[in-house]
């Protein structure tokens, strides 16, 4: 297994720059899952480490070695795609070995390997089935074996639950993690799908527009998300944002918006002044009867123990998440207040998150 | 807007039977979601209420007159289906106008301007009436194609998995959009889903089908809290709630007869292992942001539960769990309430 860095990566296609100059390091053994909507560029960077793609600028280093004009059949990396592409006329078994045979590996490690490999995703019991009757999720790990068995130094995935139905996906998550667990492989997994990144990453990192806008954990990302797009590309829902013109000084913990007051965690950075956004995660939203900040009831969607409440205030909506027994009435005017060491503050014009308070993890 | 009913209806399709002797009320002002997987028989009763399919036996009756027999057309109601199929060659204002311009209608140019320019208010395509249909986003679409609907004020809205084609942000906006609309019309509207999240943010009761059967009508909490019995219980709450058989942890509170125990996340406590039986493996810990879901497994048994997104847990912890006023279900699959004895 291996470390993974890219260097100042760009694509250019045509005048189209599709990655614009990213670094980072895939430290060996660890689930990163690039994240982003979609044209975000992490489809093309993902071809860039797989050897697809050549860069327009910028180096990739496999444990070390700089492999940026390799052939991709050099990099001993194994690439699993969104449409899991199987040899119909072939059985499970003979599937799984394809990648050994095509190596020429000697036919008792194959049969080692390959029963391995089974073990290690229980379908012990399909080897000898052909693979057209199987189940979708069947056929998934069967194109995951194929990978496995060759035990490379990283797997690059590309979406590979995007055809399956949402809930099998959630399964297929925990499976994807839990094989992790067992085998620690370099594995750089791209998505659209922010609860798949958030179930298995150890790391995310999230595009947009070529570039990467932060890269941490999930519990980091959601809980200080460094702009205002990772804060609403993260989250069921979303952050909520509250705009405003005004200003706050360095060591200053309270901002104005409208006539209203609000107790914020304390500026540690330079004052800043204009169009600014305070934003609020649904859990850190709560009703006050005194609270100085009015909004009008939307909508009250029961979810079990929990309700989210949707606010319409004069400077946008804010979604709270509260205990299903609170009863809210629609149309009704309601004080909101917060879990103000939670709140986020950003800049509205660049988007970028500004520096604030102690915070968690 | 008018009540409907459904008094024992059953529709065959060779020898499946679609829809089994449906009773359902559905009274003026209410949105009533039939919740249920593909076959379950939604579909098909949503037809037979438009008057798409006629019924084996039962009625169909619509502002206390009997319309079984009665053609679509002057039953008054408004279909939204779930591929919304606009006039690609007409504006936007064209297409909402369309159902207001019938001949059997006979509205005044003034009216219809007037229904449309409402319409679209309320949906927020002010801005789109002049666009031609085809210039339109996926959520604008569906917003026109309900505009379609709305512009009418027939007796019943009949919605099929209206926002299914959508991706799951626009859909959540417009889940809410569609419940505003509904309490500020005070419109009458039976919706078919099998998305449970649409159901229990929109319904004023949600009816549970199974095999074109009702198997329970109620209010959101009334079925998740009391589900009838194991398949209600199923079909509602994300993740899945936890079904395990009654003897494999501690369940002091069990009324007799109870054979299988439904946890859902928020009913199991989960602590350090203290040495007893009811020892766990952490296998997956799934962050969510707000919260974590543990992945445990308990003697062969898979469990779900909710944990602070900052506490300590890890995969390969061993964990103790404890059950917090769970349901409790028979061998028939009922639900049985604590101190209820079993018949």
């Amino acid at each position: 297994m291996a470390q993974i860095r890219v260097e100042n990566l760009r694509k250019q296609f045509g005048n189209f720059t599709a990655v614009k100059g990213s670094s980072f390091t895939i430290e060996d053994g660890s689930f990163f899952v690039m994240l982003g909507p979609s044209g975000c560029g992490k489809t093309t960077t993902l071809r860039m480490i797989a050897g697809l793609e050549l860069p327009s600028e910028g180096r990739i280093l496999l444990d070390g070695e700089d492999v940026t004009f390799l052939r991709a059949s050099r990099r001993d990396i194994a690439f699993v795609f969104q449409m899991f592409a199987l040899y119909p006329h072939l059985n499970v078994r003979r599937n799984i070995a394809y990648p050994l045979r095509c190596q020429g590996v000697p036919r008792a490690e194959i049969k080692q390997r390959i029963e391995e490999t089974a073990r290690l995703l229980q379908i012990e019991h399909l080897l000898d089935r052909g693979v057209s009757g199987l189940s979708g999720g069947d056929r998934q790990r069967v194109a995951l074996g194929r990978a496995i068995v060759r035990r490379p130094k990283a797997f690059l995935m590309d979406e590979p639950l995007g055809a399956l139905d949402s809930e099998f996906r959630r399964v297929m998550c925990g499976e994807l993690r839990q094989l992790h667990e067992r085998i620690s492989a370099t594995t750089v997994y791209v998505t659209h799908d922010q609860l798949e990144a958030m179930a298995m990453a150890d790391q995310i990192a999230v595009m947009n527009h070529g570039v990467v806008e932060q890269i941490a954990t999930p519990q980091q990302i959601y809980d200080a998300p460094a702009s205002m797009f990772v804060a609403d590309f993260i989250g069921s829902p979303p952050m909520s944002f509250l705009q405003f013109d005004g200003a706050v000084r360095q060591g200053e913990h309270r901002v104005r918006i409208g006539e209203a007051v609000v107790e914020v965690p304390t500026l540690r950075e330079e004052g800043i002044q204009g169009a600014l956004a305070l934003g609020a995660r649904p859990e850190h939203v709560l009703l006050a009867s005194d609270g100085a900040l009015r909004g009008r009831v939307l909508g009250a969607e029961y979810l079990g123990t929990t309700q989210i409440v949707t606010l319409q205030t004069q400077h946008g909506q804010v979604k709270a998440r509260l205990a299903s027994t609170k009863s809210v009435s629609l149309g009704d005017n309601v004080g909101i207040g917060f879990r103000t060491e939670r709140l986020a503050l950003f800049d509205a014009a660049s988007g970028r998150a500004l520096n604030v308070g102690a915070r968690h993890g | 807007m008018a009540d409907v009913r459904l008094d024992g209806v059953t529709k065959r399709f060779r020898d499946v039977e679609a829809v089994a002797a449906l009773a359902l009320d559905i009274p003026d002002g209410e949105l009533v979601v039939l919740l249920g997987p593909t076959g379950a028989g939604k579909t098909t009763t949503l037809r037979l209420v438009a008057g798409l399919e006629r019924p084996d036996a039962g009625r169909v009756i619509i502002g206390g007159e009997d319309v079984t027999a009665e053609p679509p057309a002057v039953r008054d109601v408004a279909f939204v289906f779930q591929q919304y199929s606009l006039y690609p060659h007409l504006t936007v204002f064209d297409n909402l106008a369309f159902p207001l311009r019938s001949p059997a209608r006979r509205m005044s140019d003034d009216e219809v301007r007037k229904r449309v320019r409402d319409v679209a208010a309320l949906l927020h395509i002010e801005g789109k009436l002049g666009n031609k249909a085809t210039r339109l986003s996926g959520g604008e679409m569906q917003r026109v194609a309900i505009g379609r609907a709305l512009v009418r004020a027939p007796s019943i809205y009949l919605m099929d998995e209206p926002l299914s084609s959508l991706d799951a942000k626009l859909r959540s906006e417009l889940r809410l959009e569609l419940k505003r609309i509904q309490v500020e019309l005070g419109a009458t509207i039976l919706y078919v889903t099998h998305d449970q999240i649409e159901a229990m943010t929109m319904a004023s009761r949600i009816g549970v089908l199974s095999e074109g059967r009702l198997v329970q009508i109620g209010t959101p909490r009334e079925v998740y809290e009391r589900p009838q019995n194991l398949y209600v219980a199923m079909h509602l709450g994300t993740p899945a709630i936890n079904l395990i058989p009654a003897d494999l942890l501690p369940a002091p509170g069990a009324p007799a007869g109870t054979r299988t125990i439904g946890a859902r996340t928020e009913q199991l406590r989960i602590a350090p292992p203290n040495g007893a039986a009811d020892r766990g493996l952490l296998k997956w810990v799934e962050h969510l942001g707000d919260q974590n879901h543990l992945h445990l497994e308990i003697k062969g048994h898979n469990l779900t539960t909710l944990a602070d997104p900052h506490s300590p847990w890890k995969a390969g912890d061993a964990v103790s769990v404890e059950l917090v006023d769970p349901l409790y279900f028979d061998a028939t699959g009922a639900r049985v309430e604590r101190g209820e004895a079993v018949r």
